[in-house]
């Protein structure tokens, strides 16, 4: 009877997730006893949270070693199953069958630590983004702060690793990642504030409802990227965030051609996994982040679409950005440290408190009424970022032309 | 006195952490288990002096492990700091922004002038001071 029940409640959770429902628990909770209910109702919400992002996690590592083989001209892993497509399952397993190895000179309780310390940050920033319409797995007044003093809280597991490996290579690597995540954060945080401050709410939630409206008969989304300061934020957002998930082109602490692997060179088997599972995590974190708070969350382009259900349209924006992202490590090249940080401080600072003031503007002339006021707002703010870019990028670069390079000895 | 309400906020939180922590935990734990098994052929896991060095690049490691570093790392960490504060104050202005807009426009869009301004008077302070120069 009891079992019966608890099915049907099971069956009624995944059909109400699916069809964008409200109270989707509702009916499996009442099965259990009213003391239990808060601590099943937050399993379950919190258990397909990491089941679906490791299941992302392994797809995307094939996508992006198929993507980067076709960017550089090979094929990418074919051998695993029809296509490739059963070569995360391959790494899984061997990654789970290799041998842990722990230096004799290691602090060993802080090395085995470290991986531990960096994955349970990575996996609480997803309670805080809105999936879809009713799946918020936490809907918390301060969402975006918390995300950023979870997401910020990482930089010590890296640092617990390359301290503790006690390499030189490790300890390098890891005090460049410290200073590239810190030099990043700020931009990161203040091209956040811009939409804090636009939307009046720390709330995802709330966020996300400020951009559900359309503009011109539905065709016309109210994103916040669709506006002056949104636009220069959200690309603001996306360079910091590939710094803050130390991908390519900010990939300096672990260049593997200058430091093995910087703080995970004394790293192997399933910790290693864990290393680079958070580092996944983190990029779908913040990329998350960054759909939520630019990209309208899970609201559909066009207001016909509204229709599919939300989640839908939230993971496609979700490895929309993630594409990018790979997209971006086949084709730029790394930068030096030097040129990492004077981009960082010299040039994304200065514009991102900018594009506050932008941001600022941008609201403080919503009351105008004069005929075109909508299209001088518009020129307004793009004048007001564009100029300082076009001024700031022509005086960092200096006297400095950058031709095409001649090679004398190479014809 | 705190709201209760709000503390519940983050049982889910909690237990997502104590979740996050087992799912750690386990694949390192099950790691151990299915390497085991499936190495139960082969001798391995015994280590010997050269195996347990540190890695770097084939060469035995010389002196210390932790070398020193440059003091640029403390410099972009202390204006990390200054910085960061200041991010912290935007956070609250941040959020008042918009509803004080209707009533108080002028006093809450001059007030962060004003911050913003100062702010970025230090700001051209340590670009003076050279304190962004990676190279020394």
């Amino acid at each position: 009877m009891i079992i019966g029940e608890f099915f049907r409640g099971l069956f009624l959770m995944i059909w109400r997730v699916a069809t964008d429902q409200p109270e989707a628990k509702a009916d499996l909770l009442a099965v259990f006893p009213p003391s239990a209910r808060p601590v099943i109702s937050a399993v379950l919400t919190v258990s397909p949270i990491i089941g679906i992002f490791a299941t992302l996690f392994a797809l995307t590592t094939l996508l992006e070693r198929k993507g980067l083989g076709r960017i550089q001209n090979r094929l990418g892993p074919n051998r695993v199953g029809p296509f490739g497509i059963l070569q995360p399952v391959a790494d899984g397993l061997k990654m789970l069958t290799k041998e842990d190895i722990i230096p004799r000179s290691a602090d060993a309780l802080v090395h085995f630590l470290a991986p531990v310390v960096l994955a349970v940050p990575t996996i609480l920033a997803f309670a805080v983004l809105p999936y879809g319409r009713n799946l918020v797995p936490v809907d918390m007044d301060a969402g975006i702060l918390f995300f950023f003093a979870v997401g910020a809280s990482t930089e010590l597991a890296i640092f617990m690793a390359g301290w503790s490996s006690r390499n030189k290579y490790s300890l390098l690597g890891a005090m460049r990642a410290i200073a590239q995540m810190i030099s990043y954060e700020i931009p990161l945080i203040i091209s956040s504030v811009s939409v804090i401050m636009i939307a009046g709410s720390l709330s995802p939630v709330e966020i996300i409802a400020q951009q559900g409206r359309y503009l011109a008969g539905g065709f016309v989304p109210h994103w916040f990227v669709l506006t002056p300061w949104g636009l220069a934020g959200f690309i603001m957002f996306l360079i910091a965030s590939l710094a803050e998930s130390n991908r390519s082109p900010f990939d300096i602490p672990e260049a593997e051609s200058e430091l093995i692997a910087g703080h995970l060179t004394e790293y192997s088997g399933f910790k290693y996994a864990l290393f680079f599972m958070a580092e996944y995590f983190g990029m779908f974190a913040v990329s998350g982040l960054a759909v939520t708070l630019f990209l309208g969350g899970w609201h559909a382009p066009f207001e016909f679409l509204e229709i599919v259900p939300s989640y839908v349209w939230f993971f496609a924006k979700l490895m929309g950005l993630v594409c990018l992202f790979i997209w971006v490590r086949g084709t730029v090249p790394r930068l030096r440290v030097d040129q990492l940080l004077n981009f960082a401080w010299k040039f994304m600072l200065p514009l991102s408190l900018l594009n506050l003031v932008v941001a600022a503007v941008w609201h403080f002339t919503a009351a105008w009424e004069f005929p075109g006021a909508g299209l001088g707002r518009w020129l307004l703010g793009a004048v007001m970022i564009g100029v300082p870019y076009v001024w700031l990028g022509r005086a960092l670069s200096g006297s400095k032309k950058i031709t095409q390079r001649t090679y004398r000895f190479a014809d | 006195m705190v709201d209760s309400q709000q503390l519940r906020e983050y049982v889910p939180v909690l237990i997502l952490a104590a979740v996050a922590i087992a799912f750690a935990f386990g694949t390192l734990a099950l790691s151990v288990v299915v390497g085991k098994w499936a190495n139960r052929s082969r001798r391995t896991g015994h280590s010997t002096r050269v195996k347990d060095i540190a890695y770097e690049c084939g060469m035995i490691p010389v002196g210390d492990g932790s070398s020193r570093l440059s003091v640029k790392f403390y410099l972009v960490a202390m204006l990390f700091i200054l910085f960061d504060i200041e991010v912290v104050f935007l956070y609250p202005w941040a959020v008042v922004y918009k509803s004080m807009l209707v009533d108080h426009a002028n006093l809450i869009f001059g007030s962060m002038l004003t911050f913003l301004g100062i702010l970025f008077v230090g700001y051209i302070y340590a670009l003076k001071k050279r304190a962004f120069e990676w190279k020394s």
